[in-house]
């Protein structure tokens, strides 16, 4: 990767992030996938970073999936997006943080489209008022957690336990960063970075020591795509994309992947199960995939936190040759047992990916 | 191997070191290559074209694009009976091309 030249278009493409006082949504598939990936997100920025972050249980889905797939017409996507902005003017706040990169994407556009079609916002007010009483404005800063975390990375490495450095060789981890299409390819100065090279989760690595991966398919699209895999006639598609992706990086022999969105991290995860039982071709060491995480996750390796409190056992690649590299130490025994110790159940062993 | 309803798409993707290179050594063999104007004649001349879907030009353009998944099947039905190389405007030795392809592509 040539950083100079880098760095400079990373220069044109800054954006204010506040730096504190922030309503919180969650996405609506994260917890399933990576359930503690947003409990850390709290944890650290309450706990370590005495932030003040609120969350509403009365939120919803932004609504982003259906509209994605064309299921959700554009208004009624917006009068739902009015409602969430709602809930954060009743709370008093006017910071919002969205956990999920399609939902960030979705409010860009929307709040866009609003700008652009002032009669479109005040029929959504008025939509708005008539389906709930509610009244709302518009955040004044908009962000995606993954820009908070990025704003608070040197203090995470400061109080951090860990590098992303691997033990046995002392050399930099080699990290593969997969941001989400929709934090920045359609809006490029939302983003931290640009679109072409966002510098969001590569300055999370490098500020915890790891090395970037620059690969010819860095920016290719995860696979998710929406359509191209809820349609099942279409996943071939949605795999082809992953498939090109972990193609294009094998050579580089990443020791781990961060990305910054619900579905990237799922897909990364999981198509590896299924390319390596379609095709027997797997891309980490020995048989095993490439270990792939979302950034809070990241973060709380960093942090010391035990990596079965922050739900790394759901991953369906194996997450122990990373924590073995950095020399994290955990309990194996510990792994499938539950908050009261009782025993989860284990997987059953794919045959071609070797797991733990 | 589990089969899960679905398979993996295959890539499209042309990789312009690699897959470039196969026009440049063909017209390394046979210069007149670079000349072809796309007009088809060959292949409206074509034997070969009488019986299946073979064509010239567009394995031509396809070699000068770089998709190259389907060229070696394809140029395997050519007979080899130089009727494309009277017709062509451009005095194009396309029999040669033929050659040269089969020399490099593998
Ligand atoms: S006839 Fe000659 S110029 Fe025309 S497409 Fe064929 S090879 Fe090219
Ligand atoms: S030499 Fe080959 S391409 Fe040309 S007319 Fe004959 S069969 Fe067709």
């Amino acid at each position: 990767m040539i950083v100079d030249g880098k760095r400079k278009i990373w220069k044109d493409y800054q954006k204010e992030i506040p730096d504190d006082h922030y309503f919180y949504v969650r996405s609506c598939i994260r917890q399933n996938f990576f359930p503690a990936s947003e409990v850390m997100f709290l944890k650290i920025m309450r706990d370590e970073l005495a932030c003040d972050i609120y969350e509403n249980e009365y939120h919803t889905t932004c609504s982003g999936i259906g509209y994605h797939c064309d299921v959700v017409p554009m208004e009624t996507t917006m009068t739902v997006i009015a409602r969430q902005f709602a809930l954060m003017t009743e709370a008093g706040y006017k910071n919002y943080a969205a956990s999920c990169i399609t939902s960030f994407g979705l409010y860009s556009e929307v709040i866009e489209t609003w700008r652009h079609f002032p009669d479109l916002l005040k029929k959504i007010r008025k939509n708005l008022k008539e389906a709930t009483g509610r009244e709302f404005e518009i955040p004044e800063y908009l962000s995606h957690a993954s820009d908070i975390i990025y704003k608070v990375r040197h203090d995470i490495a400061a109080k951090g336990k860990y590098r992303l450095i691997n033990r046995f060789t002392g050399r930099p981890l080699k990290v593969v960063e997969h941001v989400g299409c929709h934090y920045s390819k359609m809006f490029p100065h939302k983003g931290i970075g640009g679109a072409e090279y966002p510098y969001v989760l590569a300055g999370m690595i490098e500020a915890w020591g790891g090395e970037v991966v620059d690969y010819p398919e860095r920016r290719h699209c995860c696979g998710f795509g929406f359509r191209q895999y809820f349609i099942k006639a279409n996943r071939g598609y949605s795999i082809a994309n992953t498939h090109k992706k972990f193609e294009s990086m094998e050579p580089f022999k990443p020791d781990m992947i961060i990305t910054n969105c619900p579905g990237c991290p799922y897909f990364l995860d999981r198509w590896q199960y299924a390319i390596a039982e379609m095709e027997g071709k797997t891309y980490g060491e020995d048989g095993h995939g490439i270990p792939v995480f979302t950034y809070e996750e990241v973060a709380s390796i960093v942090l010391g936190y035990n990596p079965w409190d922050m739900g790394l056992q759901v991953h369906q690649v194996a997450v122990e040759p990373l924590l073995n590299k950095i020399g994290i130490s955990y309990n194996p025994e510990e792994k499938y047992k539950g908050f009261n110790n009782e025993d989860m159940g284990h997987p059953e062993k794919p045959v071609n990916l070797k797991t733990y | 191997m589990i089969n899960f309803g679905y398979n993996i798409n295959k890539s499209s993707r042309i990789d312009l070191d690699k897959d470039l290179n196969i026009a440049k050594k063909i017209v390394k063999i046979e210069p007149s290559f670079r000349t072809c104007i796309g007009c088809g004649c060959c292949t409206s001349t074509c034997s070969a074209n009488n019986f299946t879907v073979f064509n010239l030009r567009k394995i031509q353009l396809q070699i000068n694009r770089g998709e190259l998944q389907s060229i070696r099947k394809e140029v395997e039905k050519c007979m080899l009976c130089g009727k494309c190389q009277m017709i062509c405007p451009r005095g194009i030795n396309t029999r040669n091309i033929i050659l040269a392809i089969f020399k490099v592509i593998d």
